[in-house]
């Protein structure tokens, strides 16, 4: 019997997520953010090389990368809208449509895979009521991912919730972390 | 030391001696350790003095492919006209990896000491230092170290009043484990997508922005100033087996193991002492079945084979594997290596950027397959089909992300293929149920 293969691996289905209402866009570059950019264009001997670090500010802004907020650092750095798109795409970490107030990223392979890392994904999806990975949960707090080895492997399993860091997270310590989130 | 736990008698820690001291992130606190004495002499030495030493060390670089890191320096022609770049590569994304993560977020100004090092080693002005976005903490600690640096005028365009100018940025990654390949890496600084380069030319010809770039990686860089500091010789003598692997490693240790952590042991250290005695051994009621030494893309030891092995580049391969970049997984009997293994390939097939065919395609199909087994919908077939897509996916590709998923899944099959086959005939995978203490 021939085996039935077929290139590429499904992806997660984030087609439920709601977009932004559509207000008109802002720049996000005025002012200090304005500063920090052009301080960032100092250290690098190309515009272009600032790309990751100023999409890092749009983020930070605004809490994801909008096709608004690309085409502005297009603008900005001389290249074309569909080339910055296109980095976009290539990096996991810039959120191409809102996220939860609190995004958590769980890391499931390999090395945490073996030390438990399902178990604290399936507490984190039931304890945020997001029903699902990669769902935000309805009152908008919570949004969970699996992620690929997040480099703390020896503090099975590690988790992300935003910018802070969290080791040995278990499937029991999971409520207690959510009910301490502002 | 074996953080986070005390220092085990038998490590020997050059690089980890500080780890777990919050006063040795500042300035300050690293002057206090004897921070930046190293930079000063090595602003006071000739470039090519500098280099010497390092080749005279034996030092090998530690990402994983270790290249011996003073020839690597001395690609680097000085006098040719053109900005020179150091690229720290601090992507740390192999399975099985944290030990830079440690060094970053421990000791921050051995970092900046060791680019600024390297820097004025090749000839650079600039060091980039690329973390990965996900190393929030690394990421913190390092742009601290690196303001201080300025500050304190370590840095900038008369570092240490050396009337040298050596500047040191920190470039935030954004998730994407084939950044760490380095001619990804050099793409993505420069604001690409992270798609590795053709070699040649080699980075030392035309690297990041087109000029001659060293990368080196942030273990090896952090090494550079305890050689300088003390010697060549003095680095040598820290060898237990052979004069090829010289030095101290760090080696970070997780999966199925009392007491994972990271921990700095000389080369050629036993590794069954390692792993017993230094790592504190197997769970309780549970036996070690497997080891996969040096992150996620080298061969699968069997217990036999890691046992025997002498921890250094050659006892390593000697032992059926490769030291890659010291991240030892260790997976015990309460594990099914067809899903340890099938997550694996899971790991390469999302990490693939997707260039080469053999690559894209190989990672996903090796993935679904290992899947359809791990789930009992395997067939007699698939294990060669398997081994057939390893070799085509071997060797065949830009990069070596393509071999590094082979990797596994062949030594995998080779070593462990009862598993594979009792799963194909229907029997369920049984895992010890013993309990964890």
């Amino acid at each position: 019997m021939t085996p039935d293969l077929v290139g590429g691996l499904e992806s997660p289905d984030y087609a439920s997520h709601d977009r932004a209402a559509h207000e008109p866009y802002t720049p996000v570059f005025t002012g200090d953010v304005k500063r920090e950019l052009d301080e960032l264009l100092t250290r690098y001997p190309t515009k272009m090389a600032t790309l990751l670090p100023a999409l890092w500010l749009v983020q930070r802004e605004r809490g994801w990368v909008s096709e608004e907020g690309m085409a502005e650092v297009a603008g900005l750095l001389d290249l074309t809208p569909a080339y910055v798109k296109g980095v976009v795409t290539f990096y996991t970490m810039y959120h191409q449509h809102p996220v939860g107030k609190y995004f958590i990223q769980v890391c499931t392979t390999s090395p945490c895979g073996i030390c438990g890392a399902e178990d604290v994904v399936k507490a984190f999806v039931r304890h945020t009521n997001t029903g699902e990975l990669g769902l935000t949960s309805p009152d908008g707090r919570f949004t969970v991912i699996e992620v690929e080895c997040l480099g703390a492997c020896g503090f099975a399993t590690p988790v992300m919730v935003n910018e802070e860091f969290i080791e040995s997270m278990t499937p029991d310590k999971v409520p207690e972390l959510l009910a301490r989130l502002p | 030391m074996g953080y986070p736990h005390h220092p085990h008698p038998r490590e020997t820690t050059v690089l980890s001696k500080h780890f777990g001291e919050a006063d040795a992130r500042t300035l300050g606190g690293w002057k206090k350790r004897g921070g930046y004495k190293a930079l000063e002499k090595a602003l006071g030495m000739q470039p090519a003095d500098i280099v010497n030493v390092v080749k005279e060390s034996g030092l090998r670089g530690r990402g994983g492919a270790g290249f011996p890191t003073g020839l690597k320096w001395s690609f680097m022609k000085p006098g040719d006209g053109k900005p020179h770049y150091l690229c720290c590569n601090a992507d740390e994304s192999e399975p099985g990896t944290f030990k830079d993560r440690e060094l970053m977020r421990w000791t921050p100004h051995a970092l900046v000491e060791g680019c600024a090092i390297g820097a004025y080693a090749i000839g650079a002005e600039t060091a980039y230092v690329y973390i990965r976005g996900e190393f929030t903490e690394p990421l913190h600690w390092m742009e601290q170290a690196v303001k201080e640096a300025y500050a304190a005028g370590i840095l900038g365009k008369n570092a240490m009043g050396s009337g040298k100018r050596i500047d040191v940025h920190v470039h935030k990654g954004a998730g994407a484990y084939i950044c760490g390949e380095e001619t990804a890496l050099m793409e993505s600084l420069e604001g690409r997508r992270g798609n590795p380069r053709i070699k040649p030319p080699f980075p030392a010809v035309s690297g990041v922005f087109g000029m001659p770039t060293t990368i080196n990686n942030v273990e090896t860089l952090v090494a550079a100033a305890p050689i300088l500091l003390n010697g060549a010789d003095w680095y040598k003598k820290m060898s237990l087996s052979n004069p090829k692997s010289t030095g101290t490693k760090l080696f970070s240790v997780c999966g199925n193991v009392q007491r994972p952590g990271t921990y700095e042991v000389v080369m050629g250290f036993p590794f069954k002492e390692f792993l017993y005695d230094l790592c504190g051994g197997p769970l309780h009621g549970r036996k070690f079945k497997a080891v996969i030494p040096g992150g996620a893309s080298v061969p699968i030891q069997t217990m036999e084979e890691a046992e025997a092995t002498l921890m250094d580049y050659e006892g390593f391969v000697a032992g059926g594997s490769m030291l890659g970049s010291g991240g030892v997984i260790v997976i015990d009997d309460a594990q099914s290596m067809v899903t340890v293994i099938a997550r694996i390939a899971r790991f390469f097939a999302h990490e693939s950027c997707g260039q080469c065919t053999q690559c894209r395609e190989g990672t996903a199909w090796t993935t679904k397959i290992l899947e359809r087994i791990r789930d009992g919908e395997g067939t007699v077939e698939d294990l060669d089909t398997l081994l057939d897509i390893g070799e085509q996916m071997t060797g065949k590709t830009i990069c070596v992300l393509s071999d590094s998923c082979a990797v596994p899944v062949v030594s995998g099959i080779k070593k462990f293929r009862g598993e594979f086959e009792a799963l194909i005939q229907g029997r369920r995978f049984h895992p010890v149920t013993a309990a964890v203490a």
